[in-house]
């Protein structure tokens, strides 16, 4: 029988560095959307707090305790990274398996806001945008999803299929960046 | 222009798919008759002024929205989600 070899969404075109940004590939194992049944919404964020210490976070929040980050995804929906969802959550929610459709990269840097500026049509200053916060937008012409995971770092999610795509939209906007520093400097 | 999402938030028009006015809130029942139906389908005011209409937060949330806008001057007065909106 034929050996299939997995590929992880962004391999061979990660990591990056351009003007001291990084972008690198994160491969978090399981995600999992997380939709709870009308009514359900309680009971689904005790059980996951009990199960994996993140409750459903409120829109555009997100959360991580322990290796599990649960990451706001929309109207009523949230995405579970990390581990395997614990199958008392499918009490109270639909849970779909969606390890294999979403690209997940990390960028960081000193000029990480510049980047991104450049991309997202959301405000991600840091007084704004803090730790934990997460936004459905826009990056580039893609649909996604975005987290500040640092001081100087971001979470960046599309489609699988959206990879080559974002690692070339997000490696312009670098290039860009680095090329102003160097014209100010 | 810029859309209050109720759910996201504030958020540039970009996000935002749009429908056309807000009419498909007000479906007729199967026993209307063709005129109901007729102008339910096919006819659409062109109002210059307040309107409202159905916005699609694709780049967002995934919520349809109820926007009410000035067509002439592009205010936006509001947004409220399409499923609790008054028809
Ligand atoms: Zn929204």
């Amino acid at each position: 029988m034929a050996e299939l070899i997995a590929k992880t969404p962004c391999e061979g075109l990660l990591p990056l560095t351009v003007g001291g940004v990084s972008l690198t590939e994160e491969n978090p194992g399981v995600m999992t959307v997380v939709a709870p049944f009308r009514g359900r919404e309680a009971a689904l964020a005790q059980a996951m707090r009990a199960a994996h210490g993140v409750a459903f976070p409120a829109p555009n929040r997100s959360a991580v305790r322990a290796g599990a980050r649960a990451i706001w995804f929309g109207r009523g929906q949230a995405l579970l990274v990390g581990p395997e969802p614990d199958p008392s959550l499918a009490e109270h929610a639909a849970l779909t398996d969606q390890s294999d459709a979403w690209a997940l990269v990390r960028i960081e840097g000193e000029r990480v806001e510049d980047v991104l500026a450049r991309l997202v049509p959301v405000d991600l200053r840091v007084r704004l945008f803090k730790r934990g916060h997460t936004a459905r937008t826009l990056i580039g012409h893609m649909a996604g999803s975005v987290t500040r995971v640092g001081p100087r770092a971001f979470q960046l999610i599309v489609f699988r299929s959206m990879a080559a795509t974002l690692v070339h939209e997000v490696r312009t906007a670098m290039e860009a960046i680095a090329a102003r520093g160097v014209l100010e400097g | 222009m810029r859309i209050p999402c109720p759910i996201c938030g504030e958020r540039d028009r970009r996000e935002f798919y749009y429908k056309g006015a807000a009419v498909a809130l007000d479906r007729p029942g199967p026993d209307a008759g063709e005129a109901a139906w007729d102008a339910y389908v096919y006819l659409r005011e062109n109002p210059a002024g307040r309107t409202r209409e159905l916005w699609y937060h694709e780049g967002g949330c995934g919520a349809w929205l109820v926007v009410t806008r000035d067509t002439v001057s592009h205010e936006i007065f509001g947004a409220e989600l399409a499923g609790e909106a008054d028809v």
